[in-house]
């Protein structure tokens, strides 16, 4: 029998080609198009070909913001994915209403606005009239953001935490309820441990959300802006000057398209490729391909 | 192990779960609870697990009351209508679990391990995690893991529920042989009149919350109790229709008038439900169905081999079933036929008060 083949199918992807090319590929483009022009105005175009990556390259403030940003992102996964689970293993399992009590205490930081966030935890850390930065200046600390260095880090950290620790509790909440009830039952029977019912139930069942959890967490701390920009602005010095920051900066601040342009895109290629390894990784290791 | 359930009940907020529920399970046996949905044997199982305690009763195992005791203190192992393994290990860490829970020594455990994924036909996977194996499969190393502990006690609940007809009837075959040369006390919930008949042994009919029933699996089966217990010990439910007992037969309350048959010999005068399962009635007259009843059509499921033919007769909706293909147009009006030596008779409120004489002789494909 002669293999059906249609030409007419490739209309139907087209909508969504279209979509894509508006959302993605043309403004995509657009970034290519500046990071390898110098480009002045409408047909004041100049070819440079590598010259912006070269000089992206060896900028050693970029250096520094991309090792503060390696370092919060995997401070951010290394409290947020952790105490989500244990926030989640901690909640109610019935349908009460003790449980939607917590979940929507839990969702209220998910629901404001990000540069809200940060004025809260501005105003909030203020040595002077903020709750909390009163409190631990009243507990003997000296405590200033705007001053230290290392206390813009933790308030940073601590903002981001409480703002998206829920999002990793809700996640893991409703990759435990999906466990059948037989699973901790045939734990008890076998005489499993919590530690045991934890290691070998709850954790491999919670393997796919977590693997979301992870990814969502890591991409969007990797690309935080708008929190420390709000609280800090980048300070005090560059203490809290992350990567999408320093890029605001050279694009609007100092308007070095090309530059901006070119750190973009491999901004970009950094994003997608630690996803990919990332995936990859623990999308491998425990599924029986080790041998 | 010898298991005794005393008068156990179980409530849960005013709601009975189980009704003074008393069993006695030799050591050996291999024992059925039927019942339909929701009619208590998950709740039944979990209180011989030991996993909740009854409200009241006593579990005494080999004469020493263990009502108090948890699971922990059980010698018990039990198989899912989910199919339960974790998830991280492999067939041989799953099957070996239980072993390396009691610390048994490497050499131990790889052999008995081996020799019950043998048995389970399930040692060619003993590498692989649950997630790469069908769903038999995974049943199969579920039994396997309760098989390997070889507890005293040994409870399935529906576990071949969520398997699909050919694996289900394989797998059902070989549970058979499996347990036929064991010690273990094992208790199987199922809803199926035909499983509880092809695995033998002894079967309970449990009906909201009650026990019914309980005997040896052929006798409960050819003389249910009451009327309840021979609906769910039938597929399709047993027909009924009410009638009149008298000196020289029953009376039908459609005027139909059947001939007294042997068992039926002695009983009371007086009002009486007779009860007839699907196969002995039948739309094709044949020698010994001297009874016909008219009945309009509402129905006929075809499955190939056989056909059900849901019927109403006067009033009341009946269920026959035949062997090979009948069509027959929906709505008209056909005779069913039926032997009056093969109808139960109950009382009206249900109490058995004849069953026919000799037990069913043709069980392949009666329930």
């Amino acid at each position: 029998m002669d293999k059906p083949w249609n030409n007419r199918a490739w209309f139907l992807v087209i909508p969504v080609f279209v979509l894509v090319a508006f959302s993605a590929i043309i403004p995509l483009m657009t970034v290519v198009n500046y990071s390898v022009q110098d480009i002045f105005g409408p047909g004041q175009a100049f070819w440079v070909g590598t010259e912006w990556f070269e000089k992206v390259l060896h900028d050693e403030r970029l250096h520094d913001a991309l090792v503060r940003q390696i370092l919060f992102s995997l401070a951010v996964l290394a409290i947020e994915i952790p105490l989500g689970i244990l926030v989640a293993l901690s909640m109610p399992a019935d349908k009460g209403w003790r449980t939607s009590l917590v979940l929507v205490l839990l969702a209220l930081p998910l629901l404001i606005p990000w540069n809200v966030v940060g004025t809260i935890w501005q105003i909030f850390g203020r040595a002077d009239i903020g709750l909390g930065g009163a409190a631990i200046r009243a507990l003997g600390i000296d405590y200033n953001y705007t001053g230290n260095p290392r206390d813009a880090w933790l308030t940073v950290l601590v903002m981001d935490v409480w703002h998206w620790t829920s999002l990793v509790a809700l996640l893991c909440y409703a990759g435990l309820r999906a466990i059948p009830p037989a699973y901790y039952q045939a734990a008890k029977i076998d005489g499993a441990s919590r530690w045991a019912v934890f290691r070998h139930i709850e954790l491999p069942k919670m393997r796919g959300v977590l693997i979301i959890a992870v990814l969502l967490r890591f991409m969007d701390s990797f690309m935080i802006y708008t929190e420390p920009f709000v609280l800090t602005g980048g300070g005090p010095g560059n203490a809290t000057t992350f990567l999408s920051q320093y890029l605001t900066r050279m694009a609007v601040g100092q308007f070095d398209l090309g530059v901006a342009a070119a750190f973009s895109l491999i901004y970009f290629l950094i994003v997608l490729l630690f996803s990919y390894v990332f995936y990859t990784f623990i999308t491998t290791v425990g599924t029986g391909d080790r041998s | 192990m010898t298991l005794r359930l005393d008068a156990i009940t179980k409530t849960v907020g005013g709601a009975v779960h189980i009704d003074r529920v008393s069993l006695d399970l030799a050591p050996g046996s291999f024992n059925v609870l039927l019942g339909r949905t929701l009619a208590g044997k998950t709740t039944l199982l979990r209180l011989i697990a030991g996993l909740d305690r009854p409200t009241s009763g006593r579990i005494l195992d080999d004469g020493r009351d263990v009502t108090g005791r948890g699971v922990a203190g059980r010698d018990v192992a039990m198989v899912y209508q989910q199919f339960i393994n974790y998830p991280s290990f492999t067939v041989f860490e799953n099957i070996a679990s239980p072993l390396r829970r009691k610390g048994m020594d490497a050499v131990e455990i790889e052999r008995r391990v081996k020799r019950t994924a043998a048995m389970l036909r399930i040692d060619g996977l003993l590498d692989r995690l649950p997630s790469q194996l069908s769903g038999g499969q995974q049943q199969r190393t579920a039994i396997a893991r309760a098989l390997v502990k070889e507890a005293g006690l040994l409870l399935l609940d529906e576990p071949l529920v969520n398997l699909d007809y050919k694996l289900r009837e394989e797998l059902r075959e070989e549970l058979r042989v499996l347990f036929a040369e064991r010690r273990t006390v094992v208790v199987y919930a199922t809803t199926e009149p035909a499983e509880a008949l092809i695995l033998g042994g002894n079967t309970g009919v449990l009906h909201e919350g009650r026990l019914l029933q309980f005997g040896p699996t052929l006798q409960v089966y050819g003389r249910p109790v009451d009327t309840d217990a021979g609906a769910i010990f039938s597929d399709p439910p047993m027909n009924f229709i009410d009638g009149i007992l008298t000196d020289d037969g029953v009376a039908l309350s459609d005027g139909t008038h059947l001939p007294l048959a042997a068992h039926e010999r002695g009983l009371p005068a007086g009002p009486c439900r007779i009860g007839v399962r699907a196969n002995h009635l039948g739309v094709v007259r044949r020698g010994d169905q001297s009874v016909a009843v008219p009945a309009r059509v509402e129905l006929a499921e075809i499955s190939g081999s056989e056909t059900f033919i849901h019927v109403v007769h006067n009033g009341v909706p009946l269920v026959a079933r035949e062997e090979g293909i009948h069509t027959h147009p929906i709505g008209e009006i056909i005779p069913v036929y039926f032997d009056p030596a093969r109808v139960f008779v109950f009382a009206p409120d249900g109490r058995l008060l004849a069953a026919p004489r000799s037990l069913p002789n043709r069980l392949k494909g009666v329930a």
